[in-house]
């Protein structure tokens, strides 16, 4: 079973950002038990850009597709044999990272 | 009622939760386990009027159920998956001894009652698969409607199975954190029956107390050593045995200090005691009470005095103490001025409980408490304001009774 993993961070209360070392030893034991399928930061919700195809031509506009307070800092994919599995390491994750974590499985 | 209709009623109520849970252990599927549970039980209501009472109900029942769901997975993999009924066609496990039965009851319970779930699914759900109640007793116990209880209770096992929540027993470094969780549920359960909200509701509710009481024991038998599981039983038990002399016969709240004591239950007290005193023991040797053990003691020592008089207000305070260190919450500093206000006057009290006010103003027990502690400091028209808020804020109907009476009565 796959679980999408999310970092949150917030931008009025950010996390640490001397995490790194932690988070990288943290991908080493997942990689280590099986549970790392894939990882990635994400840059700056500035950087993001929201494509509309739907309509007659493409839109593009600049920006996150919702502002809010809270964003997507980054992306695990585990693999875990069900959700207790996945909480355990979120919790962990949530430490490593200063930051809150959502766990949503795949479909 | 016949032989069998009684017999389908208890079983009903005595093996429902292990019929779903050992269907549940077979599938894993919580929809599929209480669908067949329920077909199970209607094929009984059909034939034990004519075919006599099975000599072992749980038994039949399981089986029926189990039936029931292969029929139903062979229904559905004709339309779409072969592959689940590969999983039938190969599944020849052999029935399981009582003791992985027990477990499986637990491993439901507390799948019903996990953490990932919100609270009010977690309610609905475990008194759906676990208390076995229909969607529309769960709504009218919540005050909600069908269609809301129906909603969560499918969104939650949707949840279980979308999530792959575990069906399972947490490991021991978890364990302490969920069961308090499972408490949780169970003595919410219990609160909305003994002072039930709503204007078209019985103030007390005796079957959600029963059931409550009922899924304590049932986790009880299960967890014989934890502390806190005695604790909640032996709380529920004490509260349910003054019952009897909570309401008046016109319907209004009768508060502990002017309940007649004699109409208490005295077995229920019998038995509450005897639990408390065995935390009491456990305590002694080092093992620290937690809340609801606490709260067990305190009611001990309400139940054991012949009357209000009687009271040993310094134990119930030393015990608020107690309870204080393990739950910081305003609620219980509310309660614990209660018996400060025996001790130390009124005065001492209101003071106490007026420092609450930011936090609880918008709580009903906080305006009650504050009228008494005016009325009894001849502060009437402060206290009338009071009881006028109590009133718009309560939810019992009983209670509301009590609490007029009580303003109409300041001079």
């Amino acid at each position: 079973m796959q679980y999408l993993v999310s970092v949150i961070d917030d931008k009025s209360n950010p996390g640490s950002t001397d995490r790194q070392p932690a988070i990288s030893a943290f991908n080493e034991r997942l990689i280590a038990e099986g549970h790392w399928v894939f990882a990635g930061g994400l840059a700056d919700t500035d950087a993001a850009t929201v494509v509309d195809n739907r309509g007659e031509q493409a839109v593009f506009s600049d920006g996150p597709f919702v502002e809010s307070k809270e964003y997507l800092a980054g992306v695990w994919v585990w693999e875990a044999p069900d959700l207790d599995v996945a909480l355990k390491l979120a919790a962990e994750a949530s430490q490593v990272c200063d930051r809150k974590i959502e766990v949503r499985p795949f479909r | 009622m016949s032989h069998a209709e009684r017999a389908v009623t208890r079983a009903h109520r005595e093996e429902w939760a292990r019929v779903v849970a050992a269907v549940t252990r077979r599938f894993g599927d919580l929809d599929l386990a209480e669908e067949s549970a329920a077909e199970a039980f209607a094929v009984a209501v059909e034939r034990w009027p004519a075919d006599g009472v099975p000599p072992n109900p749980g038994a039949w029942l399981t089986t029926t159920a189990n039936h029931k769901a292969i029929d139903r997975i062979r229904r559905e993999s004709k339309r779409d998956e072969k592959q689940k009924e590969a999983r039938v066609v190969h599944d020849d496990s052999p029935p399981e001894p009582l003791g992985v039965i027990d477990d499986d009851r637990l491993r439901l319970i507390f799948t019903c009652c996990h953490p990932a779930l919100a609270v009010q699914a977690r309610l609905a759900l475990t008194l759906r698969m676990v208390g076995g109640l229909t969607v529309p007793e769960i709504a009218r116990a919540f005050l909600v409607s069908e269609n809301t209880v129906g909603q969560r209770i499918t969104r939650a096992k949707a949840k279980v199975k979308a999530a792959r929540i575990p069906y399972r027993v947490p490991s021991a470094d978890d364990l302490p954190a969920r069961v308090s969780g499972v408490l949780t549920v169970l003595f919410l359960v219990f609160n909305e029956g003994y002072l039930a909200t709503g204007p078209d509701t019985d103030p007390v509710r005796q079957d959600l107390t029963a059931e409550a009481i009922r899924l304590t024991r049932l986790i009880r038998s299960l967890l014989p050593d934890d502390g806190e599981v005695a604790g909640l039983l032996a709380l529920m038990l004490l509260i349910e045995a003054r019952r009897p002399a909570r309401v008046s016969a016109g319907g209004e709240l009768v508060p502990l200090a002017e309940q007649d004591r004699g109409a208490w239950d005295a077995e229920l007290i019998g038995e509450g005691h005897r639990l408390v005193r065995s935390r009491l023991a456990a305590a002694a040797a080092g093992v620290a009470p937690g809340r609801y053990q606490i709260l067990a003691a305190i009611n001990a020592v309400h139940t054991s005095a012949r009357d209000i008089r009687d009271t040993d207000w310094s134990q119930v305070l030393a015990l608020y103490d107690q309870l204080v260190r393990v739950d910081p919450s305003p609620m219980v500093a509310l309660n614990r001025a209660i018996a400060v206000a025996e001790l130390d006057g009124p005065e001492v009290a209101l003071a106490a409980v007026d420092r609450l006010e930011p936090v609880l103003s918008g709580y009903h027990a906080y305006h009650v408490t504050r009228a008494d502690l005016l009325r009894r400091l001849g502060r009437s028209r402060e206290s009338r304001v009071a009881y006028d808020r109590a009133i718009e804020l309560a939810g019992n109907t009983a209670e509301t009774a009590y609490l007029t009476r009580r303003r109409d009565q300041l001079g």
